[in-house]
């Protein structure tokens, strides 16, 4: 087993991942503002790293619900990803997506979720290719599956993930966009192995 | 206006008469209730992974199903329960993400479940009832007074077990 934990994470892998999700976020940026027509802004993404008993309430209150794109990793690391909105950055997505007013607030249809879905794989894709440039590895996502449930239910999926290995969990905030605001946290779960490999290929000393 | 003990991830709790012990949102985790009908006491723990003895990594209790579960049980008795009138209920355990099941996120709760069922065995304490596995979450209370243990889930009817 390896004996890799993020419980004795540095500053500098956390430097690291911020990079990535910077870049990531910002590819995702642009191929959603080449969707939608439209221009849109990104801030510089927030990295934080807590106990991962503490990602349900995390975003927001636990039984707050949320959407989850789930999208596992292989190839030359192994692991998994989420992509997390909270409800009201799912809706303007949508709405922008589907050209609705700003304010429309139904609940998703089939053709909505699968908008989300198309979404959450363009935003995984675009940080996953970021850190794939960075460390030179390959890494292929699956298809992305989604869950529309209450934060700490969709959020106990990483949590058990990273609990696997230690208590420390990461999270990366991203917001989009100006006016209809979309604010979105990305979760990389790499298994550890996966970790020293990525932390290896980018050169830094474990 | 009977007071809720709010029991968090990887936590544990107990209580007695009118209180009333709740997690919200359980997933893939497992919500176990404890409890002994004649001195109504309650107790309520939500645990993440099923074995502590696979983890190098396992100062926290009630991370883990197999060490959680027996705390409690100590924790109720030291309270004055009777481990003879104990009784058990489970909920959680749900896969939220229909994955292929490669990365063992898929089948996480299932194998949480069976070490509900294997511990309470093992604890001789009857699990009287469950509602677990599917794809969704659940908000769960334990009515001390009553032992009914209620289960909330989003576009779903409330329901007690």
């Amino acid at each position: 087993m390896s004996n890799f934990s993020l419980d004795d994470m540095n500053s500098m892998y956390i430097d690291v991942l911020r990079e990535i999700g910077n870049i990531g976020a910002g590819n995702a940026t642009t191929t959603i503002a080449q969707m939608l027509n439209e221009r849109i802004d990104m801030k510089v993404p927030n990295v934080q790293l807590m106990e991962a008993s503490e990602l349900g309430t995390a975003i927001c209150a636990e039984d707050e619900i949320i959407v989850g794109i789930f999208l596992e990793v292989q190839t030359d690391i192994a692991g998994s990803m989420m992509f997390l909105l909270p409800m009201d950055s799912a809706q303007n997505v949508v709405n922008m997506l589907m050209h609705r007013s700003s304010d429309y607030r139904e609940p998703f249809d089939d053709m909505d979720l699968s908008a989300l879905k198309e979404i959450g794989n363009i935003i995984a894709a675009s940080y996953l290719s970021a850190l794939s440039t960075m460390t030179q590895l390959t890494i292929t996502p699956s298809v992305p599956y989604i869950a529309v449930d209450m934060a700490a239910a969709i959020l106990s999926v990483p949590a058990i993930q990273f609990g696997q290995y230690g208590d420390n969990a990461l999270l990366i905030q991203t917001e989009f966009g100006e006016e209809n605001k979309v604010s979105g946290y990305f979760i990389l779960m790499p298994e550890p192995d996966s970790y020293e490999k990525i932390l290896t290929s980018l050169g830094i000393q474990m | 206006m009977s007071e809720i003990i709010k029991v968090g991830m990887a936590d544990l709790n107990i209580a007695t008469n009118q209180e009333i012990l709740t997690t919200l949102g359980l997933g893939s985790c497992i919500g176990l209730a404890l409890y002994d009908p004649g001195t109504k006491i309650g107790g309520l723990v939500h645990y993440m992974l099923p074995d502590s003895t696979k983890l190098r990594n396992n100062n926290n209790i009630a991370k883990f199903g197999d060490t959680g579960i027996r705390e409690l049980y100590n924790r109720m008795i030291k309270a004055g329960a009777n481990p003879r009138h104990m009784v058990a209920k489970i909920a959680g355990g749900a896969k939220m993400f229909e994955v292929s099941g490669l990365s063992g996120v898929g089948n996480v709760g299932e194998r949480n479940a069976e070490e509900a069922r294997l511990i309470l065995k093992e604890l001789k304490i009857p699990l009287i009832a469950e509602d677990c596995g599917l794809n969704y979450g659940r908000t769960v209370e334990l009515h001390c007074d009553t032992g009914l243990y209620y289960i909330k889930s989003v576009g779903k009817e409330p329901k007690a077990i």
